[in-house]
């Protein structure tokens, strides 16, 4: 269990670990991922995404951006949007507070933040160990969601990062 | 083993290029007025000639072949050849502008029509009166060749030459040695030397400036006669020199030859290694001392200097920070602390400054760009214009001036083509039958003014107003003074495809020009005399990295307000407000209805305040001589902030400008008061736009 | 002792280039702008041979030729001039102004060193 509000630096080190399986001969690569919970449920997204953790601080508000965009923070000199994951899938919106964190990822050449209840664990998975998304989870769940992991007896939700980021570049209003 | 062509080097080239054609058209603006000296014109080929040769090592055939004939051309000039007139001029030109274009071509590697370029190689050809016999020679001689490439073309067989040469005296005066040849030559194959000191007078009467010696080679190689020949390329008519492919003499008379060795430790200038090249695996370490002569400029990665310009912008938010702390200690004044915070305030602000001006850029190459448009625009036109630049050496941030290239080139446009008469009406009107249009820049209060004015007819008011009245961008009984006539010109959806020439068509109103000036954190404003002509003069920001802001309070919310934009700022309870419909009211300013704008309603924060004493309003101007006023809740300060993208992460908000930190490290937007206008307009529809446009003088 | 080149052109593509086949081939390379400059790093390096441009600023190619050999010193210093032309008359030119030989462009490593190499005498082997 990581504590909530330290600011956590992955160092660059975590790299997918590639490893030949002997006994099949097929290359099997294995991830790290982020886990973090979001209203009551399990979600991760691969570390190589998440540039850091932080606190929740206030954020500035933006005129006519949608609901789940909470506004933007200086991270430490940019300025970077924060996505509501709860609202984004559809769980209702968070009312963050000191407990809530920031899960600052990169895609591409867009920095966003990912406010979260609180990141669980980093844990090792292997692409076989994915799974498609089951049918149970909600329509606008299954549209962020890339592939279920389940481990220590939970049902993690992979996140489809490029999927929940706001769009970038456009006219927003 | 070729020389590794990185893509620096092209870069480099392609940079080096940009120089050269400034340079070349620099050499062109002296000529048009008449103001060259025999120098103008070296600089002008050895521009065009430099571009060539880096051309050609770079494999760029089209721009080398294209170049050639330019070069050849500015050669019969340079050399009084060929008579500079206006039509010999125009056409350098109009080369030198395709020259930029297959330089540009190359740079994106792109491929480029050959009409354009034959059509003017034709017409420099007939200018120069050239016959085809004089231009053979080069092209064929810009094949590369390497001398390795004999080694797969020899005959198969070793060959036996017989070489007798007698070197003169200008062979050493030119710097060649012989045996410096016989060590090539050695390379090729076996050779067999023999002096002949058959002339060789005697020592009594020896003159030391004449040589005497005279040698006989022998050489076997499988290398063909031409490559033999090469070798003494250098030495050709400095000496007596007699090769023939010979099997029956046989020189390698061990008596009479004499080795290679032997030889060499005869002459002045031994080899003990003769077969050593120069080329040595652990070449040392020191070498290029690169252009010390210039010293005057370096070239930087933009990167480089984007990324400081970050890092300033953090140090005077930390700074700012720290200031703010430090005030709420509440520590006694005159304070070391204060005072030490107070220096290191005024230090960052002179780096910010001098890192800024890092990313300052003359004008010039831009304005050089401009008047290739105003010859093109000429020519579309069928008028003659003449461009006159001013300010050229005025500095502006890179990326402004990148950014100003498309409403620059519109507007110049638009003054060569609906600015400017036709030479019947210039002459009735007793004008020269040249106009003139003349863009200038300059430094003026913190800002930068670029003025664009052409010696027309001026803007013709009644025709404006009656298209703007044609397509109800403003009503028949609106009372409408010169200027805000000249301003319809910017509204969207004046322009249409009808008027519109082919020239500054392409379906783009005076408007887009403006809002990408605008965008910019520039104005646009537009001065016109009858008969005497227009100004359209642009103002810009001297850089995109900081800007002087008003603090402001909206709805819990801090923002910030560009002061350019603020006219002043009005108290509600003392100004005279009224309502008009529903939802509008106005304030009146200095005998003017100004709509007022609740910023917070704009942006949905909240509905606007009923009553007004408790806030403040600021009003704010727009380029087109549009005034609003806007209810703030308070204004907290006056400062500069840096300039923060919020689109890189995000995207585009209306009404706001960009973002900026202030000194608690959160976030506060920058707003956009001429977007704030264009929504609220939306939102209140055309009554807005009537009132701001309009009935001013209620 | 490797040796040493004075490379002279106005072009600073070419200044690139020369340097980068030069100093590939194992050359030590000082660069000059033009014939003056050429001139003042001549007294202060001491080249082993000179390549020049001929179209440049200030001092051209053959000025600066000139003014080498009018230098007792360098009498005999080796001068290679770069052309894009392999005109007749211009290779007259050049050997009239001293010129040892020359190098027509574009030019490869090889070429480059095949001319060198004619016209020098590598140190260490004096």
């Amino acid at each position: 269990m990581l504590p909530a509000k330290s600011a956590l630096n992955f160092n660059s080190t975590l790299r997918d670990n590639a490893m030949l399986d002997d006994v099949t001969g097929t290359r099997t690569v294995d991830r790290e991922v982020v886990a973090f919970r979001v209203a009551g449920q399990d979600f991760c997204i691969d570390i190589m995404s998440v540039r850091e953790i932080r606190g929740w601080t206030e954020t500035t508000i933006l005129p006519h951006a949608q609901r789940f965009v909470k506004g933007v923070i200086n991270l430490r000199g940019s300025v970077v949007p924060v996505v509501d994951l709860s609202e984004r899938l559809g769980l209702g919106m968070i009312e963050p507070g000191p407990r809530h964190v920031i899960i600052i990822t990169v895609i591409g050449t867009q920095t966003v933040g990912l406010l979260a209840e609180v990141v669980s664990d980093i844990l090792t998975v292997s692409d076989d160990s994915m799974q498609p998304v089951p049918d149970i989870a909600s329509e606008s769940a299954r549209a962020y969601i890339s592939g279920v992991v389940v481990a220590q007896e939970k049902m993690i939700r992979k996140i489809d990062l490029a999927k929940v980021l706001p769009a970038n570049g456009k006219e927003l209003a | 083993m070729s020389i590794i062509i990185s893509d620096d080097f092209r870069e480099s080239f392609f940079q080096e290029c940009e120089d050269l054609l400034e340079a070349m058209n620099d050499g062109f603006r002296l000529m048009a007025d008449d103001q060259h000296e025999i120098e103008t014109v070296h600089a002008v080929f050895r521009a065009v000639h430099s571009i060539k040769g880096g051309a050609g090592a770079f494999g760029l055939d089209k721009l080398v072949d294209f170049a050639h004939h330019f070069e050849t051309a500015l050669d019969k000039l340079r050399s009084g050849k060929l008579d500079l007139d206006d039509d010999v001029l125009a056409l350098f030109q109009r080369c030198g502008d395709h020259l930029a274009d297959l330089v540009a071509a190359a740079r994106e590697g792109a491929e480029m029509e050959e009409g354009i370029g034959s059509h003017l190689q034709a017409e420099l050809d007939e200018a120069i009166g050239s016959t085809p016999q004089d231009e053979e020679i080069a092209p064929v001689e810009f094949q590369p060749m390497g001398l390795d490439m004999d080694l797969c073309l020899g005959p198969a067989s070793p060959g036996r030459y017989k070489i007798d040469f007698a070197p003169e005296a200008e062979l050493f005066r030119s710097g060649n040695e012989p045996a410096l040849l016989f060590r090539a030559l050695s390379r090729l194959g076996k050779l067999t030397v023999r002096i002949d000191t058959d002339a060789l007078p005697k020592f009594t009467e020896l003159d030391c400036t004449k040589p005497h010696l005279h040698w006989l080679l022998m050489l076997e190689s499988a290398e063909p006669l031409d490559a033999i020949t090469d070798t003494f390329e250098f030495v050709e008519g400095m000496c007596r020199l007699e090769i023939t492919e010979d099997e029956a003499l046989d020189v390698q008379n061990p008596d009479a030859s004499t080795s290679l060795q032997d030889i060499i430790a005869q002459t002045d200038a031994p080899v003990d290694e003769p077969l050593r090249t120069a080329k040595q695996p652990q070449a040392s370490s020191r070498n290029e001392t690169n252009n010390r002569g210039s010293g005057a400029t370096i070239r930087v990665d933009l990167e480089r200097v984007d990324k400081l310009i970050n890092l300033v912008g953090e140090l005077v938010i930390k700074e700012a920070m720290l200031s703010q702390s430090i005030s709420n200690i509440a520590l006694p004044s005159e304070n070391e602390v204060s005072v030490g915070l107070e220096s290191l305030k005024q230090l960052a602000g002179e780096i910010q400054e001098g890192v800024m001006a890092i990313r300052a850029q003359p004008v010039k190459p831009m304005f050089q760009r401009m008047s290739r448009i105003v010859r093109e625009a000429g020519i579309a036109t069928g008028k003659r214009v003449r461009l006159v630049t001013q300010g050229e050496h005025t500095e502006v941030d890179k990326t402004v001036i990148e950014r100003l290239v498309d409403p620059l080139t519109h507007m110049i446009r638009n003054a060569v083509d609906h600015g400017l008469e036709d030479t019947e009406t210039r002459r009735s009107a007793g004008k020269p039958d040249e106009g003139t249009v003349i863009l200038s820049a300059a430094h003026r209060s913190g800002r930068v003014m670029i003025d664009i004015s052409d010696d027309g007819g001026g803007i013709n008011r009644s025709k404006v107003r009656k298209i703007a009245e044609g397509k109800g961008l403003v009503s028949a009984e609106a009372d409408l003074s010169p200027t805000e006539i000249d301003n319809l010109l910017f509204l969207p959806g004046f322009s249409s495809k009808e008027e519109v020439s082919a020239l500054s068509g392409r379906g783009v109103g005076l408007d887009v020009a403006r809002s990408e000036v605008q965008a910019l954190g520039g104005r646009v404003s537009i001065t016109s005399n009858p008969g005497e002509g227009t100004t359209f003069s642009i103002s810009l920001p001297l850089t995109l990295a900081v800007l002087e802001g008003m603090v402001i309070e909206v709805a819990d919310q801090t923002m910030v307000v560009p002061i350019t934009a603020i006219q002043e700022t009005l108290q509600p309870r003392t100004a005279e407000i009224h309502q008009i419909g529903q939802d509008g009211r106005v304030v009146v300013n200095r005998e003017r209805l100004v709509p007022i704008v609740d910023l917070g309603e704009v942006f949905g924060f909240r509905p606007a305040p009923a009553v007004l004493d408790n806030h403040v309003l600021l009003l704010v101007e727009t380029d087109n001589g549009r005034h609003c006023a806007l209810i703030v809740d308070g204004i907290q300060d006056q400062r500069q902030v840096v300039i923060k993208s919020l689109e890189s992460n995000y995207g585009h908000v209306n009404g706001v400008a960009a973002a900026t930190i202030l000194g608690d490290g959160r976030i506060a937007l920058i707003i956009d008061p001429d977007g704030i206008i264009r929504d609220a307009a939306g939102q209140v529809g055309a009554e807005l736009q009537f009132y701001s446009a309009g009935q001013c003088h209620a | 002792m490797t040796l040493r080149v004075l490379a002279v052109d106005d072009s600073r593509t070419m200044r690139n280039l020369l340097s980068a086949a030069l100093v590939q081939a194992g050359f030590d390379v000082d660069l000059a702008e033009d014939g003056e400059d050429g001139l003042q790093r001549l007294s202060e390096t001491s080249p082993d041979i000179v390549i020049t441009d001929i179209n440049m600023p200030r001092l051209d190619g053959f000025g600066l030729i000139e003014a080498i050999r009018g230098s007792l010193g360098n009498r005999h210093l080796p001068i290679l001039v770069l052309t894009t032309e392999s005109a007749p008359e211009l290779k007259a030119r050049a050997r009239a102004s001293g010129a040892t030989g020359w190098i027509v462009k574009p030019f490869d490593e090889t070429k480059l060193v095949a001319a060198i190499e004619r016209v020098t005498m590598p140190r260490g082997e004096v």
